[in-house]
């Protein structure tokens, strides 16, 4: 819990430079420190871990597979038209 | 089993289940498959700012730099506190000390209102500068920066889409927080049986981690910011 204090002050610090890697890397761990102690997941039963686990999984596999699509589309305009 | 146990399971324990630990498992995993609908949810959105993110970067930039930093940040420590007193509030009702709980969820509610009053504020701040997408749009200097306004307009339709969505569930969770405090007040909850206030407790802090994504995507992108 102090830790999520000092992850929150920790982003202050970080706004001077622009770094989304930091920023995005700063929430996860908030983020995971919400999950596994806020939200008990830490002490809860292998069926809750999975369920978990398996929502991120997805998320990042549908976003993933969407940016592959839309961040490859200017490859394939053709140079000579 | 003992007399106590077989009071609570006269008292809590619905009939299709065997027995508390199961009950209790079984709303646990319902809440958690739950929150995976809702991670689906947001995630469309979440997918939607990515694609234009990546598409339009200068108008991101160009947006992002009109919000008011501070005003976030303050937002994201005040709904980390009130996950903060949610969690002990979860914990009390574990214990079974029903007053406390009842204290700390009320801090919940305060600091939910704490974060839907600072939100209003950004929004009536964004609303006077016509910075709400549709025909009186407004973004100056956007042709100085060389951005088609246009295209800040689609990061403030996603900044009001997103943030807005995320006021919405703030709203629904002071509704549940507020509808604990009453049940936990009337004396319906025990260490034996506090689903609800769990599963409530998981709701809020979900709504915390939107936030928790939301604030860095959409206020931190660029290094400029008028403070």
């Amino acid at each position: 819990m102090v830790l999520t204090a000092t992850t929150v002050f920790a982003s202050f610090i970080e706004l001077g430079d622009w770094n989304i890697v930091l920023a995005l890397t700063i929430a996860t761990i908030k983020a995971t420190l919400v999950v596994l102690f806020f939200m008990h997941l830490y002490y809860s039963t292998k069926l809750t871990k999975v369920t978990m686990i398996a929502a991120i999984f997805f998320l990042f596999l549908l976003l993933a597979l969407s940016m592959t699509d839309y961040l490859t589309r200017a490859w394939l305009t053709n140079p000579g038209h | 089993m003992a007399t106590s146990d077989i009071e609570i399971a006269e008292h809590a324990l619905q009939h299709h289940f065997a027995d508390m630990d199961q009950q209790k498992e079984s709303s646990t995993f319902g809440m958690w498959l739950f929150l995976v609908t809702e991670i689906m949810f947001f995630g469309g959105l979440f997918c939607a700012y990515l694609v234009y993110r990546a598409t339009y970067y200068q108008a991101f930039v160009e947006g992002s730099q009109t919000m008011n930093i501070w005003l976030g940040a303050t937002n994201t420590a005040v709904l980390i506190c009130s996950s903060l007193s949610m969690a002990l509030g979860v914990r009390c009702a574990q214990l079974g000390k029903t007053r406390m709980m009842v204290v700390l969820l009320l801090i919940t509610i305060v600091f939910g209102f704490a974060f839907l009053g600072i939100k209003a504020i950004e929004y009536h701040e964004h609303w006077t500068n016509h910075q709400f997408p549709g025909p009186n749009f407004q973004f100056e200097g956007a042709e100085a920066a060389g951005v088609n306004p246009q295209n800040i307009q689609i990061y403030f339709s996603l900044y009001w889409a997103m943030t807005g969505l995320h006021a919405l569930h703030m709203v629904i969770g002071i509704g549940l927080v507020a509808w604990i405090v009453i049940a936990g007040w009337r004396g319906a909850y025990s260490p034996d049986y506090y689903s609800p206030v769990e599963n409530v407790g998981l709701y809020w802090h979900f709504v915390d981690l939107v936030w928790i994504y939301l604030f860095p995507l959409l206020y931190l992108i660029s290094k400029k910011h008028g403070g």
